[in-house]
Order: C-alpha cells, then sequence, then structure tokens
C-alpha cells in the first residue's frame, strides 16, 4: 500500500488511485496514417523493466486527474509524480 | 498436585480464574497464561503433533511457540491452532486439544505407530502418486490424519475493528531497549507507539501510545506497518492498526534455540529461558528435577534461578569443553556431554547423556541415564529479525553467535538490543547430531527431522528455499520461529558447507498468523461494500422485489407475487408490458454531463456514429470502440443545449466509462474545451413502456404532450409533471412504444407512485431486469458483457452500418487490422430450438453437429437464453462464426455441465417487430 504524491491532493494511498498503464506510451497524432506496426505498437506492445518504471495511474477517488508516476517495479519506491502530459519530474 | 509456589510471580492470587481444557476445570491466577496454569496444574501432555501424532507439551513461553497449539473457545467462536503461551487467562476460558482421535491421551494414529515409515521429506511428492486414481483416497486420509485445528463453520459473533494512525516513531518491543529508544524519542517530542506482545501493566512514560498484547506482524510499502492487538474478552476482540510510522526501532529481542537430538520433543523438553520465564512470572515449576543442557554461557544463570526456586538440577550437560569453571552451582556438570536419547511416553522421565569424541559425535558405550522430569534446553539465541528482513534488510551468519544478524542499514529502520545481536552470550559450539536412528525434531510444529533435511540433501536439493519447500521446515504458522537456524545448520552438515554459505529462506508477513476476522474488520457482510439504491429503492423493496446486483446496485429481478413461480412472475410483466403498459427502475443507467465548446467534436470523436448533426431537443443511439476496435459501451446522448449534452451509459460501466472520456480529454486531446460531470446520482429515471405507454402519461398532471407531433421517437421535451421538473426522452430498448421520465432525485419516489396511479385503470406492470432481458433478447438487443464481451466489434453485432466513413474516432484504425476483419468472425444471430420447445442452456458451446469430437472447430457460443411469452417459445441470442451467411441452419448447442444437447436453427436476432414500427407508433 505505497503512497503517491498527487500534485492536487498530497500523498494519499495507492487504493485511491487506477493504474493506467505504460505513460511512455503515446498515441498516433493521425491514426490513419499509422502503420499497422506502428499502431500494434501502440495498443499491445509494452516492456516490463525492472526498477524504474514511468506509468499512468488516476486519482478517482480523489481529483480525478490522470497522472504520471514514476515508480521503482522492484522496490515500490514512488519517485515522483506529474500531471500526465507534464515531462517527468 | 499444584506447581505453584506459594508466593512469587507477577500474578494476582487474589483474582482467582476458573478454565477448563479438553472439558477438564482448572484453577488459576488473573495474570497467567493457559501454558503457566497448565503446567501449575501439572498438564504436561496438551497436543499430538501434525504428521506423527506424538505428545506434545508446552516448548516456550512466548509468540515462538510451535508445539502448544489450542482450539480457543468453542462453537462459533472457536479459534484453532492459538499458542497457549500467548492465551492470556480469563475466568471461564475454554480450550481444547487438536489433532487426537478419539483423545488427547489415547490416539489412535499414535497407537497404530504407522504414519512414521509413509511420511518422510516430501512424502506427497512420491509416496502418493501412485497409482494416480487412489490419491483422492490418500488424500482424504492424510488430511484427516495430518492436520491442525479445525475451523469453526458458522459465522464469528465477535465484533473486530480496523484503525488507521500515523506516528512518528515506532518501537516495536517494550524491552530494556526498546523502552530507552522509546523514552527518548519522547523527551524529544515525537509522536511515539510503543507496542509489545506482552500484557505487562508496566506504565509508560508521558507521549507514548503504549499497545500491550500487540503484534506487529507486517512491514509494507512506504512505512505501513500492520499490527494486530489482542482484546480476549473485550468488544472488539481484536484491533488491526495500519501504522504509518516514519520511523522504527526494531527492539524485538532474541528467541532462545533448541538443540537436536533423538526425541527431543517430549513434553517436559522446554527452552531454559521458558522454564526460567514460568518461575519468575508466574511462580510455577515447571518439572520437580532438571537437567540442562547447552552449548552456550546462558544456561548457567538458568540452572541457578531454577535451582533457587525450589527445582533439583541434576546436572548441567555443556556440549564444549573448554568453560571457566562457575562458583556456586552444586549440580552436576558435564562438559563436553550431549544429550543423546530422553524416554518417556506422555511426559519426560529421564535422559540419556555421553560424551563427545574429537569429532563432536557421541560415544554411546560411556552413555548414561539421568531421571528427570524436565529438560531444560539452550542451543543460543536467534534475533528476531522478520521484520527487518521483510523490509528488505540482510542478514549475515555470526559464527560466534551461530546465528543471522542483520548486517546493513535500511533507511527508516534501526535495529537495537539483542534482535540485532547485542548482549547475547555466545553460543560456542554448533549442533551436534547423536547418530540415532530416533527421531531428531529440528521443526516441532511441521515434524520436520534432521533425517528428512539430510534426505533432501542426499535427493540433490542445494538450495535452502527448495530444502523449505521440500521438507515443510519453517512453514507451519510459527513460521520457523524456533527451527530455522537449527535447519540451517544440520543442512550446512549434510552440504558440507559453512552454515554462512547455505543461506536463509525469505521472511514474508505475517509474524504470526492473523486471524482473518481482524484483517476484515467490520467491512464484512452488508458492509463489505456500500449498496447504491435508487430513490425508489424502498417502493421495490416494499412491494416483494427479489433483488439482484449489478455492481454496487440492488436492482429489482423481478416482482413475485403469492403463488407464482420466479418464470410464472417474469412471463406475466413481459406479457402485460407488450400488451399494454410497464414501467422499470433506470436510475442505475450512468448519466454524465458534458458542457463545453467543442463537445459535439468530442462525441464525435468518441462514438462511431455521428453527432455533429444532433439538433437541439433530439437523442441520438451512440455506440464507442476502444482504441482496439471492440465495441466498449453503448447509449444515447441527449442535445440539451447549444453546449450542453446528456450522456447515458450502461449501468456496469459508467464509472469506466467516465475514466475513459477523462483519459481522452486530459492526455490524446487536451486542446477539445469539454467539462464532464457524473450526475448518475442527482435523477431518478423510469422508462414507461408498452403500446399504452402514451395513454399512461397523457393521465398525468402535466403540462406536456406526448402525442408524435409533440414528441416524435429519439426527441426529448422537458416540463412538469405533478409540479415536478421532468425531462421526458422518447427513447425505447424494450421496442416498443416508451418513454424515459427523468426527475431530480429527491422526487424519484414521488414520481414512481404518479406514474403508477396514472396507470392503475391501464394495469400498468412493474418489471425487473428479468423481463428486461427477455424483452431486449426478443428485439436481438446486446448488452455489454454477454454479447459484447470485449472481443466483439461493432460489425460482429449487426452494427457495421452504423460506422460513419466521415470521420476519425477512437477505434476506428483498429478496423482494418486482420485480426478484426476475416470472414469467420462470430455475428450476432437469434436461434430457436428445432423442436420449438427445448430451452437452450445459456452458455452452451455451439458445434456443427450433434457428436462431441476432440479436436473439432467451434461455430461459437449461445450468449443469452430466455423463454419468450410472447412467441411461446425458447429463443437465444448467440455469437456465431460467419453467424450472419448460415440462416437457417441448423447447429447444435452442447452444455456438458448438465448434458445437454440442443439442436438449435440460427435465426436474425430480431424476434418481434423486426422494421421498429411499434416504437414510432
Amino acid at each position: 500500500m505505497f503512497l503517491i504524491p498527487c500534485p492536487h491532493c498530497g500523498p494519499r494511498a495507492m487504493n485511491e488511485f487506477s493504474y493506467g498503464g505504460d505513460a511512455t506510451v503515446t498515441r498516433p497524432a493521425a491514426p490513419g496514417e499509422a502503420s499497422d506496426g506502428e499502431w500494434i505498437e501502440y495498443l499491445y506492445l509494452r516492456d516490463n523493466p525492472k526498477g524504474g518504471h514511468e506509468e499512468l495511474w488516476q486519482h478517482i477517488h480523489g481529483c480525478r486527474r490522470w497522472l504520471r508516476v514514476s515508480r521503482d517495479a522492484v522496490s515500490h519506491d514512488v519517485l515522483g509524480c506529474v500531471e500526465a502530459t507534464e515531462a517527468p519530474s | 498436585m499444584s506447581f505453584r509456589l506459594p508466593t512469587g510471580g507477577k500474578i494476582d492470587r487474589q483474582r482467582p480464574l476458573s478454565f477448563s481444557f479438553d472439558g477438564k476445570t482448572y484453577r488459576g491466577f488473573h495474570g497467567d497464561t493457559l501454558a503457566s496454569a497448565l503446567l501449575a496444574n501439572g498438564v504436561r501432555l496438551v497436543g499430538r503433533s501434525f504428521k506423527y501424532h506424538r505428545p506434545r507439551g508446552i516448548f516456550s513461553a512466548g509468540s515462538e511457540e510451535p508445539s502448544a497449539l489450542v482450539t480457543l473457545g468453542k462453537g462459533a467462536r472457536a479459534e484453532p491452532n492459538i499458542r497457549a503461551t500467548q492465551i492470556e487467562l480469563h475466568d471461564g476460558l475454554v480450550a481444547h486439544s487438536q489433532n487426537n482421535w478419539p483423545s488427547l491421551r489415547w490416539d489412535l494414529a499414535q497407537a497404530l505407530g504407522w504414519l512414521g515409515r509413509f511420511l518422510p521429506a516430501g512424502f506427497y511428492y512420491k509416496t502418493f502418486m501412485w497409482p494416480a486414481n487412489l490419491w483422492p483416497r490418500y488424500e482424504s486420509i492424510i488430511r484427516h490424519m495430518a492436520g491442525m485445528g479445525e475451523s469453526p463453520t458458522v459465522p464469528d459473533p465477535d465484533v473486530y475493528e480496523k484503525c488507521h494512525a500515523h506516528c512518528d516513531l515506532l518501537v516495536i518491543g517494550a524491552g530494556p531497549a526498546g523502552r530507552a529508544a522509546a523514552e527518548e524519542a519522547a523527551r524529544k517530542g515525537q509522536n511515539v507507539w510503543l507496542a509489545d506482545e506482552g500484557g505487562s501493566e508496566e506504565t509508560v512514560a508521558d507521549g507514548i501510545t503504549m499497545l500491550r498484547r500487540t503484534t506487529v506482524f507486517g512491514k509494507y510499502d512506504d512505512h505501513l506497518y500492520g499490527l494486530v492487538q489482542r482484546r480476549e474478552g473485550e468488544k472488539p476482540r481484536q484491533v488491526l492498526w495500519l501504522l504509518r510510522a516514519q520511523s522504527v526501532v526494531l527492539a524485538s529481542g532474541a528467541i532462545e534455540r533448541p538443540l537436536v537430538f533423538a526425541n527431543n520433543d517430549r513434553p517436559g523438553i522446554m527452552l531454559a529461558g521458558a522454564a526460567v520465564g514460568y518461575l519468575r512470572d508466574y511462580a510455577v515449576q515447571a518439572g520437580r528435577r532438571a537437567v540442562i543442557v547447552t552449548n552456550n554461557d546462558s544456561a548457567y544463570d538458568a540452572a541457578a534461578i531454577l535451582a533457587a526456586g525450589g527445582i533439583e538440577v541434576a546436572a548441567i550437560i555443556d556440549h564444549r569443553h573448554m568453560v571457566e569453571r562457575r562458583d556456586g552451582m552444586d549440580c552436576e556438570i558435564l562438559y563436553n556431554h550431549a544429550v543423546i536419547d530422553t524416554s518417556g511416553g506422555r511426559a519426560l522421565t529421564g535422559v540419556t547423556i555421553a560424551p563427545l569424541d574429537v569429532n563432536g559425535d557421541a560415544v554411546p558405550q560411556s552413555e548414561r541415564r539421568i531421571d528427570c522430569d524436565l529438560l531444560c534446553v539452550s542451543g543460543g539465541f536467534t534475533p528476531s529479525v522478520h521484520l527487518y528482513s521483510q523490509a528488505g534488510g540482510k542478514l549475515i551468519f555470526r559464527e560466534d553467535l551461530q546465528s543471522l544478524v542483520p548486517n546493513s542499514a535500511i533507511p527508516g529502520m534501526t535495529v537495537t538490543g539483542a534482535a540485532n545481536g547485542e548482549f547475547i552470550p555466545g553460543a560456542g559450539a554448533p549442533i551436534a547430531l547423536s547418530g540415532s536412528r530416533a527421531k531428531q525434531f529440528i521443526d516441532l510444529q511441521n515434524d520436520v527431522t534432521a533425517a528428512d533435511v539430510e534426505l533432501a540433501a542426499r535427493e540433490g536439493y542445494r538450495s535452502v528455499e527448495h530444502v523449505k519447500r521440500y521438507t515443510t521446515l519453517g512453514m507451519g504458522t510459527d513460521q520457523g520461529k524456533t527451527s530455522n537456524v537449527n535447519g540451517i545448520a544440520v543442512l550446512a552438515g549434510a552440504l558440507g558447507k559453512p552454515p554462512a554459505e547455505v543461506g536463509v529462506t525469505t521472511y514474508r508477513p505475517p509474524y504470526t498468523p492473523v486471524t482473518i476476522g481482524a484483517l476484515a474488520g467490520r467491512d464484512s457482510g452488508m458492509f463489505l461494500a456500500p449498496t447504491r439504491r435508487t430513490p425508489m429503492q424502498d417502493w421495490h423493496e416494499d412491494n416483494g422485489a427479489v433483488f439482484t446486483p449489478a455492481g454496487l446496485w440492488q436492482r429489482p429481478h423481478y416482482y413475485p407475487r403469492a403463488g407464482e413461480t420466479p418464470v410464472e412472475a417474469v412471463n406475466r410483466e413481459v406479457l402485460a408490458m407488450r400488451q399494454g403498459v410497464g414501467i422499470v427502475d433506470v436510475s442505475t443507467l450512468g448519466r454524465i454531463d458534458l458542457h463545453g465548446p467543442d463537445v459535439t467534436e468530442f462525441l464525435n470523436r468518441v462514438y462511431i456514429n455521428g453527432f455533429k448533426t444532433l439538433a437541439l431537443g433530439m437523442c441520438r443511439y451512440g455506440v464507442m470502440l476502444r482504441d482496439d476496435g471492440r465495441v466498449f459501451d453503448d447509449g444515447t446522448v441527449a442535445r440539451m443545449g447549444d453546449e450542453h449534452f446528456i450522456m447515458t451509459t450502461t449501468t456496469a460501466n459508467a464509472g469506466p466509462v467516465m475514466a475513459h472520456l477523462e483519459y481522452y480529454l486530459q492526455i490524446v486531446w487536451p486542446e477539445l474545451r469539454v467539462h464532464l460531470a457524473s450526475i448518475t446520482d442527482q435523477w431518478a429515471v423510469a422508462a414507461v413502456a408498452g403500446p399504452q405507454s402514451r395513454d399512461l402519461l397523457d393521465n398525468l398532471d402535466s403540462n406536456m404532450e406526448f402525442a408524435n407531433q409533440a414528441i416524435p421517437f429519439m426527441a426529448w421535451r422537458d416540463g412538469r409533471i405533478g409540479g415536478i421538473p421532468a425531462q421526458v426522452f422518447r427513447i425505447s430498448f424494450s421496442g416498443e412504444l416508451a418513454y424515459e421520465v427523468a426527475v431530480p432525485a429527491d422526487h424519484g419516489h414521488a414520481m414512481w407512485e404518479m406514474l403508477l396511479a396514472a396507470g392503475e385503470e391501464l394495469g400498468v406492470m412493474p418489471y425487473g431486469t428479468e423481463a428486461l432481458t427477455t424483452l431486449r433478447t426478443e428485439k436481438g438487443h446486446f448488452v455489454m458483457g454477454p454479447e459484447a464481451d470485449g472481443r466483439a466489434t461493432a460489425d460482429d453485432l449487426g452494427l457495421g452500418g452504423m460506422l460513419s466513413s466521415k470521420k476519425d474516432f477512437i477505434g476506428r484504425r483498429s478496423l482494418d487490422l486482420p485480426a478484426l476483419t476475416p470472414n469467420d468472425r462470430l455475428n450476432l444471430v437469434g436461434l430457436e430450438p428445432r423442436d420449438g420447445a427445448s430451452a437452450i442452456p445459456p452458455g452452451a458451446i455451439i458445434l456443427g453437429s450433434a457428436e462431441a469430437n476432440p479436436g473439432m472447430e467451434k461455430a461459437g457460443h449461445v450468449a443469452t437464453a430466455v423463454y419468450s411469452a410472447n412467441l411461446e417459445k425458447p429463443i437465444a441470442l448467440a455469437m456465431v462464426s460467419n453467424g450472419r451467411q448460415r440462416m437457417g441452419e441448423t447447429l447444435w448447442a452442447h452444455s456438458p455441465l448438465d448434458n445437454r444437447i440442443v439442436a438449435v436453427t440460427v435465426t436474425e436476432p430480431v424476434f418481434i417487430d423486426p422494421k421498429g414500427e411499434r416504437l414510432r407508433a
């Protein structure tokens, strides 16, 4: 039960949030122009790194903002949390 | 015969207590534990062992107890596998021994004596594996014979509580080191919590929150600690604390280790420190005549204390041969000797000792017997580092202590005192094994012997983690507190490696077992999750509705009348609605309010069909996909103003749809100016459906017109009904002429009653979700779940024509992907039984033949199956491979669960009014 330092609400327990996957995946700006390979990469292909991971969490029981959380997937240390569209802190 | 001294101890002799063990009544005092009170009454035998049903007694005086596990309480309150050493005595306490039949004293399994031969290490991996078809019988016998206490089968009537708290410092263990740390921090003004497993009433300094009878059982992420506080006889019975502690001082002390020798498990064999503790704290003599066997100095202090307490110390057996002569000990001291066997049945009667040769092996020819009823063992001390290790701390094996101690600092935790290996007297010699064929136990709780560990090593196990799993060493409820280090030592000997290279198994929470009641707290039964109630819920309850869960909602399933079966009730509701008028509570559908200049553009990107042309006062049905092209949700959108829309979602998907919309607005298209608000709870909505629904609305006291010209199909209007502001939407799920009436939630019940009153002369019929399912199946409407199961595309569900080619939308790019285009995809179709009468099994697998053969191609599956009272036959919706091209084909619905095979004919999914004339009536 680690804490996520929500930039709007302060440090809150993770069960106030909903996990939203890899934050480094970006949706092709013009899907119609993306190749099948690019589109499938966006839809399905994810790395499973040991250690640092940039990930999306939505504060569903708080401000409802989608947030970008930098987390160590081994130690569960949360190293930073910003708005989803901001660069990692 | 009492073993209690006339004076001394920390018990309150003014408060005698009565308790029962295995049905027999005994006396004790306030301040006793069940273990001390049993010892005071001369009770030695308290249980039978896990595998071999050997007699076992009280081995320790604390939470490390491996043997004296009892079932506390009876009936619904019975709690199995509780350590007698931690049960504080109270008047009327009832406890029972475990794992014996027919009785503790006369145990049949032990009498037969056959278990040992069949249960070596890893027995469940090999002995009973052949022949395989007999394994279920073996298993049932083993389960009966080998085991622990039994769980009660009825709900626990006690109350448990869960509390959350924060502190600057949590000190674990209120011994000298812990108290010093707590008091120092409190003096500095820190918010200090001090937790201790004991019940000592000793006062603490100001600024310290003291939790007695409390075990810190786990260390979790971000400084979260799990504590369980026992409050036997009080309400709540236990409290689970979830404590965020900025820092922790671990002063959990050390646990004395046993020694490994033949028959080292008889009642009367006890840790030396425990015998001292029973004398000092409870004025109880654990025996009359003691032998002490040791490999370290602490046992000499123990011997002096026991002798001063009137216990005759017959001898000290010391594994070491170079020890300074102790003055003032008037018992025999035998250096370089070991205990090689013990005797006795239900209680210890004596020990056999022998000198050790240069290799540390016993010299059997020189053995000698000493009579005693108490054997105190002391094999050194094991620091209690469980929480340090749970936090990721690394341990190092210290030769001088023959033990594992903390090796590295970890942020936020300081280990101090005996837990850090400080103040522990040296344990000179490692474990000496007697070489006997008799059982030398390492793990008393799981009946794991030295021979089991050696067997595992001979069979090729090298990793301590694998040996643990293969032998079950340290896997009991005591988590191997007294056995892990000895296990490592024996394994090291068998592998010919130093113990430091054997390593240590992973420590995981909990430190001691935590009852499920404490973990659940009050979150059980109706408090497990909140129940969402619509404004009309009281009416549904008052009118006999049978409810069915839909997410957190409880929706009326059907409204049975006296003497009706469920099927009869549903058929009545379905027929009444199609022939007259019915009403159904649809307040549970998700409602999302959208405001802003870019809402039409946003809706255009969210739905597969166009929304730019949606006019004020009109509604439109829409389907949304996920980006992978699968159908995600459907519902209607009404245009309330130039920049104002209301979207409905399915009941179960209201939350996910909201998160989905927020994702695209916040991350993908932040430039779109749209505000979202969930307004599900702000509105009460009733659907009025059936050919007479307009007649019903016309009967209302309202300022609205309900004719086609005033409110055509897919229009909405607002007005007042009985003085209540209302929005009426001309939309239909049932395929009949229908209206949805929405009013502010507070007026929902009143609106519902007004609709019933206005429909009384028409015979208005309230209907539930089961009728709703039948009605929509008759119309071939898919729902999220059975048909749109997360795999289906819009085209699969027959909605290909809705896909706009003029715009991009979420999921559109995926529609061209190879996997979504082949013509053998599952299509939504209808099914009828070929005989016109057989019910179609829901969930059945559809095959192309009545025969089911391995490896044959599956044609699809039945999604929703109902009996249509209107058509007077069973019908179903199904997903069938290339189904739209298979109209009229005969297939077979196979249901292996109830051994049914039903021949079905593939039909169009819409069974009633395929042209949709009724809803425009």
